[in-house]
């Protein structure tokens, strides 16, 4: 593989970096703070075409690559995590599906709204008694007649209460364990659908995580996603590529870390020096650098796979991993730098922290990439 | 082209509404020096309507000749009618020299004015010499790269050699009222059609209120020293007078006395001002980061320890509020 | 309408060191940007496309890495980018540079010429007036709103001065230059920047623009740089402990010697 940006990749990374810059950054504690979701960011996200990145244009994407979403998801969460993660699971776990396993009528339906940030995207599997045991679901789905039939409920959606579309997944024979799992395409309004509580969390603030709701949910029955009882394949192929927007994710919280702790400590004077002329801070950033850059090459090498049509299941695992542990290091370790400063809202290297642990968390803990890495081994 | 056939330094002398502009009379006090240097003639062009009074202004600041254009098509500044005047000029007369002030219309003017005659122009000068060797060259210094670094250019075998010159930077002579010179009225040749190609529909002045602290020449900034709302009022008067800004650190924008617009620091803004007047700012880190590149910064604190001072061109160790009124009162004095 | 801009690739002086012993810039690891003003001035254009349909061209004179800069115009909306490159063109001070582009521009059919106001490596704000002097053109500079009346095909722009503004009208073909300050340009979009690339950009070299070998480049500019150095750090600061009426002289003085007052 390559290992430099293409023409097309540093003119996308110029936007991104300008856009991230100016129109992220200023509100990134804001929104923290506030716990709100950036609305008009996705508004100016959707007008540049961001929403769509790896879409084909026959779908009204751009006709961009997985490689150049990925920038997206970095550069935007090295000033704002929520942004990042609201962008991540538009494209990852609900565009991604559809566009792999819909039909052409589907496709047509959702991708061209989807991908013009008319509509958001949002991605329902975990529940109460079914997190990193996603075979466990207890939602069920039920044919009668031309509709579907959802009851159950789903927690900690990414996007709930914002989405107009959501992948759904739920049992629709229980008998044959993940083989009787199926995934649908719930929309905003159907009958019986309702978002419910608001989680408050440590950190993507901003980002809406919600409980979803389905009591007697109807839904047409062409809102089937892919084969019956292919619902748990689905979502764990959704699963993969959704790591690599969280491994950009986790990547973009460390560099913007580092970008703050590298600027602090050449402003920052103690006994007569800059912090930055300290050899325990120039060991400990360069540690912290290369850290940072392998992040970035397993990242990258990941999404080039998914580019190519390579399997990248373990490398999506990897990068995951790698960024999100790598991300918690240097942003515990930013905020050691920044001394008590670190410590106040004053400097964002504090919200870093706290956006960073989610990483390690959702789309699969650490723990279980590490379980798909050694499956891969000792298959 | 006959370089010796060019002589004397001429000083566009741009007025508006029939005020002389205060860089008019900086350039003359630099043309003096450079024709003294030549025993050259320093020539005034004084373009306009109803404007001829202006002319003892000029020859009182330096002006040996001002040659009066005064005609309707001149009242209001507009680049066709102006650039054939001046070019008129430059071909009856053959400048050597010829200074432009900086502003938004001699940058205008320069240029049109230098590619008609084909000749150089340098921009926004800010040293102005004729070289003390044999050779007695014209030597135009500017800044360039965002200020990162100074040029001298020169004009060798083209004339007149022009430049704009920045506002504020060179030396007006006191007004003699008593030196003597000559008045002469030129009459144009206006070629019309060209000039009614633009038509201007109106000219608007606007007092204009900077509230983006980051745009503003002069910042008076205040910190925890200045304590309240009534201690910024003295701060905004001696703002005033100096034709700047107000300002804050944090500590009085998270105390509710300041608005967040005008805070400055890592933050407010990044604020680059020609004057950063820092009174009762103890220069926290955070602040510093916002402010250290003013071009001149003075501060005035109580705590003679204050970090502030350390960057500060010049620091006051003593009272804000006894300062700041007594040095506004002092600037209004002077004034009138 | 046909609307060409004059863009420039310059550095980004924000970003500019200075070697402190040769006084030469340090241009490694210097980011090279379209000029401010000049994007403003395209953000002008791309209005005018998107309400009345214009045709926009941007040109730029430089190096043949200057392509970048008509890459990001290209992903930003216009429809016709063009590269004036050739050896013969370098060393050229503002003249020579605005003969040079106005020997382009004689060759296009042309209602609207926008620049950028100044260029922030030079800040001269000569080369758009002057190229409108070699077109023969009227011009407008300091740009800071422009509209457009199709039944008249009439401009009225919107012109900065220090202490206000002016309304001026003109008619096709003109000069304008453009306040980067005015407004806001828009960004690349995804699908722009992923096909920006397929699009050709024109390179013309000398030959192409009919101006006499004697007014471009080196060799048509009046003025040369004599030499060039680093401006002065600024000396340390000194403090003093006086009463207030002393702090105020010392202020005072101060002000005058830095002509604040």
């Amino acid at each position: 593989m390559d290992f430099s940006y293409s023409k097309q990749e540093a003119l996308f990374l110029q936007m991104i970096r300008e856009f991230a810059e100016k129109e992220v950054k200023p509100l990134a504690a804001e929104i923290d703070e506030e716990e709100r979701f950036p609305v008009e960011t996705v508004k100016k996200m959707a007008k540049l075409g961001l929403m769509g990145i790896p879409i084909p244009t026959q779908y009204g994407g751009a006709g961009g690559t997985n490689i150049m979403y990925g920038m997206a998801v970095e550069e935007l969460s090295r000033v704002c995590a929520t942004t990042g993660v609201v962008l991540s699971a538009h494209t990852s776990l609900c565009c991604a599906p559809i566009l792999e396993n819909g039909t052409e009528e589907q496709k047509q339906k959702y991708l061209p709204k989807l991908a013009s940030g008319e509509w958001i995207g949002a991605f329902g599997l975990t529940e109460p008694n079914a997190g990193t045991d996603a075979a466990g679901q207890q939602t069920q789905a039920v044919l009668d007649g031309e509709e579907w039939v959802l009851n159950g409920s789903k927690i900690f959606i990414t996007n709930g209460g914002y989405a107009h579309v959501y992948v759904i997944f739920a049992m629709t024979d229980k008998s044959l364990g993940t083989k009787g799992i199926s995934a649908f395409i719930v929309e905003e309004g159907d009958p019986g659908f309702s978002i419910g509580k608001k989680e408050k969390k440590l950190g993507i603030r901003g980002s809406a995580t919600t409980e979803l709701i389905f009591e007697e949910c109807r839904i047409p029955k062409d809102r089937q996603l892919g084969q019956l009882g292919k619902g748990f394949s689905i979502a764990m192929k959704t699963l993969d590529g959704g790591r690599i927007g969280i491994a950009s994710q986790a990547l973009g919280i460390a560099q913007g870390a580092m970008d703050e702790t590298i600027k602090y400590t050449k402003e920052r004077k103690q006994f007569g020096r800059s912090l930055s002329q300290f050899q325990n801070t120039q060991f400990q950033m360069a540690d912290l650098e290369t850290k940072v850059q392998a992040a970035r090459l397993l990242v990258r090498s990941a999404h080039y796979k998914k580019d190519m049509g390579i399997p990248y299941s373990a490398d999506a695992a990897m990068a995951k991993l790698f960024a999100a542990e790598t991300a918690m290091e240097v942003t515990t370790k930013a905020v050691q730098f920044h001394g008590g400063y670190g410590y106040t809202r004053e400097y964002p290297v504090e919200r870093m922290m706290r956006d960073a642990k989610i990483t390690e968390i959702y789309e699969g803990t650490s723990e279980v990439q590490r379980m798909v890495i050694a499956g891969k081994l000792f298959k | 082209m006959n370089l010796s056939d060019y002589k004397d330094v001429y000083v566009f002398a741009e007025q508006r509404e029939g005020k002389l502009q205060n860089v008019a009379l900086e350039l003359l006090g630099k043309a003096r020096e450079l024709a003294d240097a030549n025993q050259e003639k320093v020539v005034a062009m004084l373009l306009g309507k109803d404007i001829k009074p202006l002319a003892q202004t000029l020859i009182a600041h330096g002006a040996d000749r001002v040659m009066v254009v005064d005609h309707d098509l001149l009242k209001d500044y507009m680049t066709e009618p102006y650039t054939q005047a001046i070019t008129q000029i430059i071909e009856e007369n053959k400048p050597s020299i010829m200074l432009i002030g900086a502003t938004t219309i001699g940058r205008d003017l320069g240029p049109r004015v230098s590619a008609r005659n084909r000749t150089g122009l340098t921009a926004d000068a800010t040293k102005l010499e004729i070289s003390d060797d044999e050779a007695h060259e014209f030597r135009m210094t500017r800044p360039a790269f965002g200020g990162n670094l100074m040029a001298t250019i020169l004009c060798k075998n083209n004339r007149p050699q022009m430049s704009t010159v920045r506002p504020g930077v060179m030396q007006k002579m006191a007004a003699d009222a008593s030196r003597t010179g000559e008045v002469v009225e030129v009459k144009i040749n206006f070629n019309e059609q060209k000039i009614n190609r633009v038509k201007l529909v109106k000219t608007v002045k606007e007092e204009k209120t900077v509230t983006d602290i980051s745009e503003a020449k002069i910042l008076v900034s205040g910190g925890r020293g200045v304590g309240s709302k009534e201690g910024f009022e003295k701060l905004g008067a001696l703002a005033k007078q100096l034709g700047g800004e107000v300002s804050s650190s944090r500590a009085m924008v998270d105390a509710g006395v300041m608005e967040q617009s005008r805070q400055v620091g890592q933050t407010g803004k990044t604020v680059r001002p020609a004057l950063y007047m820092a009174c009762g700012i103890s220069g926290a880190i955070q602040h510093l980061a916002g402010m250290e590149e003013s071009e001149l910064i003075i501060a005035i604190n109580k705590d003679k320890y204050a970090p502030i001072f350390s960057v500060a061109d010049l620091g006051i160790v003593g009272d804000l509020h006894k300062i700041v009124p007594m040095l506004t009162e002092r600037l209004a004095t002077m004034q009138r | 309408m046909n609307i060409v801009v004059c863009i420039k690739q310059v550095p980004d002086t924000t970003e500019v060191k200075i070697n402190p012993v040769t006084g030469t810039l340090i241009r490694e690891g210097v980011p090279s940007i379209m000029n401010p003003d000049d994007k403003g001035g395209l953000e002008y254009a791309l209005q005018l496309k998107d309400k009345y349909g214009a045709h926009v061209t941007v040109i730029t004179m430089g190096l043949p890495q200057a392509e970048a800069i008509l890459r990001e115009a290209l992903a930003m909306g216009v429809d016709r980018a063009i590269l004036l490159t050739d050896r013969k063109l370098g060393g050229a001070d503002t003249l020579a540079t605005s003969s040079a582009i106005a020997g382009a521009l004689r060759t296009m059919d042309v209602d609207l010429i926008i620049t950028g106001r100044q260029a922030i490596d030079g800040d001269t704000a000569q080369v758009g007036p002057q190229i409108a002097e070699h077109l023969d053109l009227p011009q407008v500079s300091y740009m800071e709103n422009l509209e457009y009346d199709e039944a008249t095909k009439t401009f009225t722009i919107r012109k900065q001065l220090e202490d206000g503004y002016q309304v001026l009208q003109m008619q096709a073909p003109c000069v304008v230059t453009a306040l980067a300050s005015s407004v806001q340009p828009r960004y690349m979009t995804v699908n722009g920047i992923v096909t920006a690339y397929d699009k050709e950009v024109e390179v013309w070299g000398a030959d192409r623009i009919n101006v006499p070998d004697d007014h471009i480049g080196k060799a048509g500019s009046p003025t040369s740089v004599f030499k060039s150095f680093p401006k002065q750090l600024k000396p340390a600061g000194q403090t003093f402990e006086v009463s207030p009426e002393e702090a105020v002289e010392l202020i005072v003085n101060k002000l005058k010697e830095k002509h604040i007052i």
